[in-house]
């Protein structure tokens, strides 16, 4: 069977250090795959690898069973990313950064899918606005709707809902939640929000020093640890470090 | 009044100073390279005080043509830079774009942004000065691709190193002409230089360009080999820059600047 995303026994070193270690997965369709791990754990490096930003030092990343270090270009038509590290031009009016990335994807009737994503993202009132002018909350709604510019069949998102208000943040949850069932996404989900992975995420990879030391469903990998939530999960994997 | 805040912001410039080489060359720079421009200027008008006598302009138009290298080379390292400030970089990169098509967009957004500037500056010499650059006549339409094609090579260069090793490099953008000024034999021919830089400087295309501009000004006469000579000099160069860029990009996809370029 053909995963969308199939990564296999993926590294990365750097001159003296390994940030990935040899880590397996795959994501099927209309899947949310949650990536859990402490601040430097590789979560991003192993991101950056599947989006081709880095070049793996081992393994392979499939994507529709393509290479991505063969068919990067080919490939980036069918993903996206967003994370709050990463900005769009702040001078630009939200209206022409959507275009801009239209156009960078290729995006035919680019008009019609700003319309349609504007509705969606509740960004028509000020679509017109300079981008460097907007709330946070308005921006990271800018953000996911140039991350959804080109349909994309593969979504990365770091952290999406970081420094959002409660009410901004459930809705982009629950967008992101009826997103991956209307579009049969496969989206890899890195989060320090427990309950929000708890809530999207079908299946949960945890990650320390570069490797991957336990996955499967939140409620398996409470019960398996003997633990009230995903949190207390989270605590005690960082604090002891089984492989498996 | 605290003795000791004033030490301190003192302390938060002294650390990032003495740990920053490129900001340590970037002090020492300027006045070296101001000093050896100048110093060869003043050299050539004592030693040819006459040699500018009745041809008005010579000076006002190759600062015109040096200004077009400039503007055209800092047009292409800033759209470059402003990708880094905004820290949209990162997003430019999971674009499905090719480098050759980052490449061509900003040899033209660059083209544009440099007429911006220079079509004012042509326009007033004119009635400021009673000078006019199109009096170079056709060869200028040469000269100016020729500073336009080594402009971007030089942008290529710097935008090189801006990949690999990020915003630490923004200096070289910003100080790369000037190290090329004196060498580029703007305001003076090539002679006025010492033997061991008159071969360094002939392998830049600069020397041609502005010979032949002085060329044609001063003994209205024009030298179609310099023009050659600067363009087989350019075409080599724009070679290099184009590997260079590439070879840059494949680097910062190993050594992982394409994720953290704005920090």
């Amino acid at each position: 069977m053909q995963y969308p995303i199939d990564v296999k026994n993926l590294s990365k070193n750097y001159s003296n250090k390994a940030a990935v270690k040899n880590i397996n997965f795959k994501i099927n369709k209309n899947e949310i795959l949650g990536l859990l791990g402490p601040n430097g754990c590789g979560k991003t490096t192993t991101i950056a690898m599947m989006l081709g930003l880095l070049k793996p030092t081992n393994g392979i990343v499939l994507i529709d069973g393509e290479d991505i270090e063969k068919n990067r270009i080919k490939l980036l038509h069918k993903m996206n990313f967003i994370s709050p590290y990463i900005e769009l031009p702040k001078k630009l009016t939200v209206k022409e950064n959507l275009i801009v990335y239209g156009k960078l994807y290729g995006v035919k009737k680019v008009l019609l899918r700003i319309d349609y994503l504007s509705e969606k993202l509740r960004l028509t009132e000020f679509l017109n606005k300079k981008t460097g002018e907007l709330s946070s909350g308005q921006k990271n709604r800018v953000s996911l709707a140039k991350a959804l510019i080109n349909d994309p069949k593969i979504l990365f998102l770091d952290e999406p809902t970081a420094s959002l208000d409660p009410e901004t943040g459930d809705f982009v949850r629950t967008f992101i939640e009826k997103l991956s069932k209307e579009r049969e996404m496969s989206i890899l989900l890195a989060s320090h929000n427990m309950d929000e992975v708890k809530r999207l995420c079908k299946n949960v990879l945890m990650m320390k020093d570069g490797l991957l030391i336990d996955r499967g469903t939140p409620n398996e990998l409470i019960k398996k640890h003997g633990k009230i939530n995903l949190e207390e999960v989270f605590l005690k994997l960082n604090r002891t470090s089984n492989e498996f | 009044m605290s003795f000791n805040r004033i030490y301190g912001l003192f302390l938060r410039h002294f650390f990032l100073i003495k740990s920053s080489l490129p900001r340590i060359l970037d002090l020492i720079y300027w006045p070296t390279i101001q000093i050896i421009l100048w110093g060869f200027i003043s050299l050539f008008f004592s030693t040819y005080s006459n040699y500018y006598n009745n041809t008005l302009g010579v000076i006002l138009t190759c600062a015109i043509l040096y200004d077009f290298l400039f503007r055209s080379s800092i047009s292409f390292n800033m759209l470059f830079l402003e990708e880094i400030w905004s820290r949209n970089f990162t997003n430019l990169f999971i674009a499905p774009m090719r480098i050759s098509e980052i490449i061509i967009s900003l040899v033209v957004t660059a083209l544009i942004r440099t007429l911006i500037g220079l079509v004012p500056a042509i326009l007033i010499t004119s009635p400021l000065f009673g000078i006019s650059i199109l009096n170079l006549g056709i060869p200028l339409l040469f000269l100016f691709l020729s500073l336009y094609i080594f402009g971007i090579t030089l942008g290529l260069f710097v935008s090189s190193g801006l990949l690999r090793y990020g915003p630490a490099f923004e200096n070289i953008a910003w100080s790369s002409l000037f190290l090329l000024a004196p060498l580029g034999c703007i305001y003076y021919p090539i002679e006025i230089l010492p033997d061991m830089l008159q071969t360094m400087a002939k392998a830049l295309p600069l020397v041609y360009i502005f010979e032949e501009a002085r060329s044609i000004l001063v003994n209205q006469s024009v030298d179609y080999s310099n023009i050659k000579n600067a363009f087989i000099l350019n075409i080599f160069y724009l070679f290099i820059g184009i590997i260079l860029f590439y070879y840059s990009f494949r680097q910062a996809r190993k050594k992982g600047s394409l994720i953290n370029i704005g920090e």
